[in-house]
């Protein structure tokens, strides 16, 4: 019973409650796209890590971390070097550059990225001819709507598109390694190297020697590389500033259900006093504010869930380069419970000045 | 009507606190009400006919003196004990009706049986009732579709469906039109007839008074009559 009295009071002030809901639902929204955001880049670039088919990746000296990809500060000469160690097959340089955030160029040798990676598959066009040709992923034509032929902006530069390619390796942007060493005065230097291994079982054997030949650089098997980019990605602030948003949400809600509530609770005193003259006891009546608060909560969170599901489809539409969002399933429920914490906080001081109304008063309430 | 007074009122005081002014409703109140009896209370605007209800009912506790219901003392009770007295010992019919706008005459009936503690079906002895009340094809409608006179019946069924040892019915036909007031105060005297149910009734019309089987008047928070 307690249920139908809930029921038919959200439907009886329709327009209250959908704004309700609506306004729950967008922290709701905010909270999982931020968090499908970082899920999804992330996967995005360890896929694209994987896809370059390496087994290990050594960054210069000064990369700090596993994000740190520009600058150029591993001799050309190490190639070499690394060509005649044990176990080591394939050996690729390459030089990265920050385009527009979150988008990397890379600069590759194509010889060596096809002998690592098992080759480019070409959805259009085919390798680099000049040295103003750029091969771009289809993620990144879709989204800058080039196709083989056009011109294309990048670095303050005008590139021809000589290539379009399936997505997955190493980056959404291709450029020739010497033309990108001339651009970043970079000749002769690499900004990372990735050494494919006759057989991934001596990763860890050929990591132990090298860092033992070159301490001070950073040297991770891909494995590590795409661990330590979620660990990093994650201390570098997204933690933080993801519960900052989960924080901003139970506020929002905590507001929208103690004012939605507050007002239900006034528009309804008669009826409260109606109810207390049938018996009604403060805990019933406080518990029918709730279960209303609850089911608002609940609410606000399936269309925030929904919302997230037509943000996906913006940005896969509209940016599918630049960022990738994941529905991540295992934050509805945290996204479910925080609302669900905020209705109740918002719901509590409408409850109990409903519950502590005065039935006399309340019964003359016009 | 059966023999023993159900309702015992002594020297029964309540006094409200407006602002920093008391205000005296009830200024000592005898009145006994034997089980079964139809008591009419006639009086003018602020004689504290309704004040005397409230005190019965539970809904507020008296200032002083003694209002002992159905064997229990209210004056020694607390605020939950006087709610629990509403559940099943007690209930109200009001002159606006009071039906919960947003429910079904049905499930406003239905509402009164969860908060007792009840099934939400009520026993066939209530069909009986529907009968008497004359409102059983329209119990799926919401208040807003009944009329004044259905909605009273409606307010009726939800006061009697518990079996409570007391009906407080305040002005009852006070939003009626005669014939629709006619057929509450009948419907009123047969549940008072048939099942024994006791019924205080205010009202502000002797015809409508004339319905019980005794009439006290009162003034000025005092039973004069």
């Amino acid at each position: 019973m307690t249920g139908k009295l809930v029921l038919e009071n959200l439907k009886h002030r329709p327009m209250r409650s959908l704004l309700s809901i609506l306004l729950i639902g967008v922290p709701v929204t905010l909270i999982l796209c931020l968090v499908g955001l970082s899920h999804g880049m992330i996967a995005d670039s360890q896929r694209r890590a994987r896809g370059s088919g390496a087994d290990i990746v050594v960054r210069g000296s000064n990369a700090r971390s596993v994000t740190s990809q520009s600058g150029a500060a591993l001799p050309e000469k190490f190639l070499d070097y690394f060509a005649k160690r044990p176990h080591v097959a394939v050996v690729m340089g390459v030089v990265s550059h920050s385009a527009e955030l979150p988008l990397i160029v890379n600069g590759v040798d194509l010889d060596q990225f096809n002998r690592m990676s098992g080759g480019l598959h070409y959805l259009q066009g085919g390798p680099f001819r000049n040295s103003d040709d750029i091969i771009l992923d289809r993620y990144y034509a879709e989204q800058t709507k080039k196709r083989v032929g056009d011109s294309i902006e990048v670095m303050n530069r005008t590139w021809r598109v000589c290539g379009i390619v399936e997505g997955g390796k190493l980056s959404h942007i291709l450029v020739p390694l010497k033309v990108l060493q001339n651009l970043d005065s970079a000749n002769g230097n690499l900004s990372q190297i990735y050494i494919k291994l006759d057989d991934p079982a001596n990763t860890q054997a050929v990591i132990g020697q090298l860092k033992q030949s070159l301490p001070g650089y950073p040297i991770w098997s891909m494995e590590e590389l795409a661990t330590q980019l979620q660990e990093t990605v994650n201390s570098q602030g997204l933690h933080a500033f993801i519960l900052v948003i989960m924080g901003i949400g139970v506020v929002i809600g905590f507001a929208v259900v103690c004012l939605s509530m507050y007002m239900a609770v006034l528009q309804r005193t008669r009826e409260i006093g109606i109810l207390k003259s049938l018996g009604g006891s403060k805990g019933f009546i406080l518990r029918i504010i709730l279960t209303e608060a609850l089911l608002l909560g609940a609410g606000g969170t399936a269309l925030g869930i929904l919302m997230s599901f037509g943000a996906r489809y913006v940005i896969e539409t509209f940016q599918p380069a630049s960022f990738q969002m994941e529905i991540v399933f295992s934050w509805w429920l945290r996204a479910l419970a925080i609302t669900l914490v905020a209705a109740i906080l918002g719901a509590l001081y409408p409850g109990l000045t409903a519950a502590r109304h005065d039935p006399i008063e309340a019964l003359a309430y016009e | 009507m059966n023999s023993g007074p159900i309702i015992q009122v002594r020297g029964l005081r309540k006094i409200y606190r407006v602002g920093k002014v008391d205000v005296p409703a009830l200024r000592g109140v005898d009145l006994d009400v034997p089980a079964g009896e139809f008591l009419s209370i006639v009086g003018p605007s602020g004689s504290g006919k309704s004040t005397l209800f409230h005190v019965i009912g539970g809904l507020t506790p008296p200032t002083s003196g003694s209002v002992v219901v159905d064997g229990r003392d209210l004056a020694a009770m607390t605020d939950a004990a006087r709610t629990r007295l509403r559940k099943r010992t007690v209930a109200f019919v009001f002159q606006k009706f009071n039906l919960l706008p947003n429910l079904t005459a049905r499930d406003n009936i239905a509402v009164a049986r969860y908060i007792a503690g009840m099934d939400s079906k009520p026993d066939p002895a209530f069909d009986e009732i529907l009968r008497l009340l004359g409102i059983g094809s329209r119990l799926d409608h919401k208040p807003s579709a009944l009329s004044g006179g259905e909605q009273q019946r409606v307010a009726i069924a939800r006061a009697v469906v518990n079996h409570p040892a007391i009906v407080l019915a305040d002005e009852p036909t006070g939003n009626l039109d005669t014939e629709n007031s006619k057929a509450v105060l009948e419907v009123l005297r047969d549940l008072n007839q048939r099942l024994g149910q006791t019924i205080l009734m205010i009202t502000h019309n002797p015809e409508a008074a004339a319905y019980g089987h005794r009439t006290v008047h009162m003034r000025d928070g005092r039973i004069v009559e």
